[in-house]
């Protein structure tokens, strides 16, 4: 019997062996993919027992990770709260992430796979890996103006060093305090998620990237004109007709201007005053006569209908297509169904101001180790060249003239040239207005580019304009950015 | 098929009692390492729980020594250190555990541990020698066959975990199948000791290979029968696997015929079709096996994804004892203490793991060889093989090679029947051992002759 006994040991080690193999499989070969399932809450569990790099604005803090006595043993903190919830997002062990705790997560948990040689080297050497923070573009003076001036009112402001992408002020208004959301306690955060999802005002959209999309109203005619000049069938001093109402082919409405009467008393006023004023027979004329594809490309070369993300995914902009005259006239002038966030808006004022080159909008500005020191940077990327440097040059004196004698007065800055464009987009009967506003700052050597975007008239309300509403918390911005 | 075999007289207990340190070695700093990395430090009990251990242990030593000095070195110090690491990860669990949840399972384990020993004492102080043991052929039979029934007794049987393959009497639960591998392993190698003459000369051949006559298939048919009856009623292919994969492993043996292997294999690999096809929990616990991350099988699949999760947390090294989750598994410290142990002694510890399952089943393969006696042969085969097959079983479950099963990990999952019965086995096994390695009476060396040559059938 011992020939069948040694083959039986055989099969037991052909057994042992099977289990050898499969037990590699899961621990070693299939770990990865295991370990990232979304269904998996060790990793989860992993991840908040871990250590995690902070959000730094200016060296100080946004969003850190402080050692406390529970189960998880770190408690993520944003010491500044709604101020920054549009940039930081929450992290929270029951809802996830969001915002740059999402967007930056890999390279926070100290788990990105720039990081790889680091993670070797802590190995060799024994050292205790410290996570590295990620320094943000944002100024902090700039987010502070524009929490500040933006006040009760909802809507958003956007900032950005046009020269560079990099982006000074991101706010949205209604805001949340993520605090609640990282809570270790489970019935705090889901009491504070379902408070958050019931209230109507919608305070966890990022209103300045995504969620909300607004319609541009006037800050459009920056575009319409841009077409208009790249056509190289006009200049700031062409006639266009600007009548008291514009008659629409196929429609018995006719567009009517912001104001009573026509644009000037002659019925014909130059594009430069047309955008000045912000004269909606003009440029609703001037659409018509460009025709759609024309508007279209000029609003994709802007940007409208791309995706993009700064690392935080943006909305895209929406363009309409198939347009018949009477909406095509509309569009022209933000109405109808072009939809924008106020980073789009914000980059088409920043492209302007920076000769017609469109650069990358980012906020992650750094990677930084635990003292500091810079481990990557991000490089400025051109996005797209949407007009001529001559182009550029030529709406830079036209949207100059807005603020100095036109629509955006309220704009004003002593001393500093500032070039704007405000937008008043109606969203229906009874509905008041959105108030818009879009500058850069100085028109000759631009540091800043913004756009505020201010809903439902904000304080106040159906009487509300851009230039009123939206001019003066741009200006506070600029302002913040240029030291003033 | 004479076979020379090297005998050696020597006794070989220092060995088994440097073994047995280093056990203790694993066992009680695993035991230091859970106190420390919860923060507490060595634990202040880590005197009494050792000494106890360290004392039952060395008391089972002293009773080889002096019942069994010719056994197997290697066995009892392998089962010390599995048991040791078991108790030490079932009280790791219970620290992870939160205190109102239940009563601290790693003392009542301490107490099986104890009684385990005791019992394996017992076998060897009662049982002077393991050939009498034929006599109880057929009790045995009878005992396994009414211990596997009880679950199905209403009342008295429990489902747990889908499987009806416990009892409860009381506060106590008690997994009979355990006790009754042990008894059929007695029955197999009793009956088969006695048929194995009809059933390997007698027949004929076809395709090159030697078929018994229709009567003498009898046997098989009721242990297959009786294996997929167990399937089907109590739910559970582990112990259907076990008891089947036995009988046709010690028919093998028996017979030397490999017709047998092919007609069990055709009969289980068949029951096992139909079962499929005809019962809906069978079809369930397939469906887990092959499709764990269907949404459909979300919750059904939950303790398996959990128990890979927590493995492929442990990756290569494991998280270290204390550092992991492993309790966010069900049945952490019983079924699926294997994830356990990989979640927090990482690849690395499993392989150890492994290799000691291994180098104990060897061991009685080892045993088995070396035995004169026909019966010693099968009985320490079938008790070493069935070990082989309850890890390929529950690890294989758990790992997803088969179908998750109820059964658990021999010395290492939590569970008093499961202990007391493979501690009665090592008894077992080190008194088969001793009767292999104890030189022959009638060939009893001149004085100063160190070994002795033995030929065995």
């Amino acid at each position: 019997m011992n020939a069948p006994l040694r083959r039986l040991a055989i099969v037991a080690a052909l057994l042992f062996a099977a289990l050898l193999t499969s037990t590699t499989y899961v621990q070693f070969v299939a770990a990865g993919s295991l370990n990232s399932r979304a269904d998996n809450v060790r990793s989860f569990y992993k991840e908040f027992g871990q250590p995690r790099g902070a959000l730094l604005v200016a060296g100080q803090p946004v969003a850190e990770s402080v050692p406390v006595k529970d189960s998880y043993g770190y408690q993520r903190r944003y010491p500044a709260g709604p101020q920054y919830a549009a940039v930081t997002g929450f992290y929270s062990v029951v809802y996830g992430t969001s915002g740059m705790e999402s967007a930056a997560g890999p390279t926070l948990s100290g788990n990105s796979n720039d990081l790889f040689y680091r993670r070797i080297g802590d190995l060799i050497t024994g050292r205790t890996p410290q996570p590295p923070s990620v320094q943000l573009t944002i100024n902090p003076k700039a987010q502070q103006a524009a929490w500040d001036a933006l006040g009760d009112q909802r809507g958003a402001v956007v900032a950005m060093d046009p020269s560079t992408g990099a982006v000074l002020a991101l706010v949205s208004k209604p805001s949340f305090d993520p605090n609640r959301l990282a809570s270790h306690d489970t019935k705090v955060v889901k009491q504070s998620w379902t408070d958050l999802n019931k209230d109507t005002t919608r305070p966890m959209d990022n209103r300045a990237i995504a969620g909300r999309e607004y319609a541009p109203g006037s800050v459009f005619k920056v575009v319409t004109s841009a077409a208009a000049l790249s056509s190289g069938k006009y200049t700031p001093d062409t006639l266009l007709p600007g009548p008291d109402k514009l008659p629409l082919p196929q429609s018995t409405v006719p567009l009517p201007n912001d104001f009573d009467g026509p644009c000037t008393p002659s019925g014909q006023i130059s594009l430069l005053e047309a955008l000045q004023i912000s004269c909606n027979t003009a440029f609703g004329s001037l659409g018509m006569t460009l025709g759609e594809q024309a508007l279209q490309q000029q609003a994709q070369a802007f940007g409208f209908g791309k995706p993009l993300s700064i690392p935080l995914r943006v909305s895209e902009s929406v363009f309409p297509v198939n347009l018949p005259q009477s909406s095509l006239a509309q569009s022209a002038i933000g109405q109808f169904s072009v939809r924008v966030t106020p980073m789009q808006v914000c980059m088409i004022a920043a492209a302007v101001a920076n000769h017609g080159v469109l650069m990358k909008p980012y906020l992650d500005e750094a990677t930084v180790g635990s003292n500091l020191e810079v481990m990557s940077r991000t490089q400025p990327k051109k996005l797209a060249e949407p007009i001529s440097s001559d182009a550029a040059a030529q709406l830079t004196t036209m949207m100059q003239a807005v603020v100095e004698n036109g629509t955006g007065t309220r704009a004003q800055i002593p001393g500093v040239k500032v070039a704007g464009k405000t937008g008043t987009a109606q969203q229906g009967p009874g509905q008041p207005p959105n108030a818009w506003f879009t500058a850069f700052a100085p028109a000759d050597n631009p540091k800043v580019a913004v756009a505020v975007v201010v809903e439902d008239g904000g304080s106040l309300n159906e009487r509300a304009t851009g230039g009123q509403v939206a001019a003066p918390i741009a200006k506070k911005v600029i302002q913040a950015v240029l030291g003033q | 098929m004479a076979l020379v075999t090297s005998i050696v007289p020597r006794t070989r207990r220092n060995v088994e009692l440097l073994l047995l340190i280093l056990a203790f070695a694993v066992a009680l700093g695993a035991y230091a390492l859970v106190g420390i990395s919860s923060g507490e430090g060595v634990p202040a009990d880590i005197g009494a729980v050792g000494g106890g251990l360290v004392l039952l242990t060395v008391a089972l030593h002293v009773v080889i020594r002096l019942r069994a000095p010719y056994a197997d070195p290697v066995i009892l110090p392998i089962a010390t250190a599995i048991n040791g690491i078991g108790l030490v990860m079932i009280h790791r669990l219970d620290m992870g555990r939160h205190q109102r949840f239940g009563v601290a399972q790693a003392p009542r384990q301490l107490i099986w541990t104890a009684l385990g020993i005791a019992a394996a004492a017992a076998v060897l102080v009662l049982l002077r020698d393991h050939r009498p043991l034929r006599r109880y052929t057929y009790t045995a039979m009878a005992l396994a066959i009414a211990l596997l029934l009880l679950p199905l007794v209403p009342g008295l049987g429990q489902n747990i975990n889908g499987a009806r393959i416990w009892i409860r009497v009381g506060p106590m639960s008690f997994q009979p199948g355990e006790l009754s591998k042990l008894l059929l392993a007695v029955f197999f190698a009793g009956y088969l000791v006695t048929a194995r003459d009809s059933l390997s000369l007698v027949g004929r051949k076809v395709l090159g290979l030697q078929f018994p006559r229709g009567r003498d298939l009898g046997p098989i048919l009721v242990a297959w029968l009786a294996s997929v009856a167990v399937l089907v009623f109590e739910s559970d292919l582990g112990t259907s696997l076990l008891f089947f994969g036995l009988f046709v492993a010690l028919l093998y043996v028996a017979t030397e015929r490999t017709s047998w292997i092919v007609i069990g294999l055709t009969l289980f690999l068949g029951g096992a079709l139909v079962a499929w096809q005809l019962f809906a929990h069978v079809q369930v616990r397939v469906a887990i096996w092959l499709q764990p991350f269907d949404p459909h099988n979300k919750d059904r699949a939950y303790q398996l994804l959990q128990g890979l999760y927590g493995m492929a947390n442990g990756g290569l090294l494991g998280t270290g004892l204390g550092e992991g989750r492993p309790n966010l598994v069900p049945f952490a410290e019983s079924d699926f203490i294997f994830a356990s142990i990989g979640e927090e002694l990482g690849l690395t510890g499993l392989f150890a793991l492994l290799l000691l399952y291994a180098l104990l089943v060897e061991r009685g393969l080892r045993t088995a060889i070396g035995v004169r006696d026909g019966f010693g042969k099968l009985l320490a085969g079938g008790m070493a093989f069935s070990m082989a097959l309850q890890v390929f079983v529950v690890a294989g479950g758990v790992t997803r090679v088969i179908p998750l099963t109820g059964l658990t990990l021999p010395f290492l999952a939590y569970g008093g029947s499961s202990l007391l019965s493979n501690w009665m086995i090592v008894g077992l096994l080190l008194r088969i051992s001793d009767s292999a390695r104890r030189p022959a009476p009638d060939s009893e060396p001149a004085v100063g002759l160190a070994d002795t040559e033995a030929v065995t059938a």
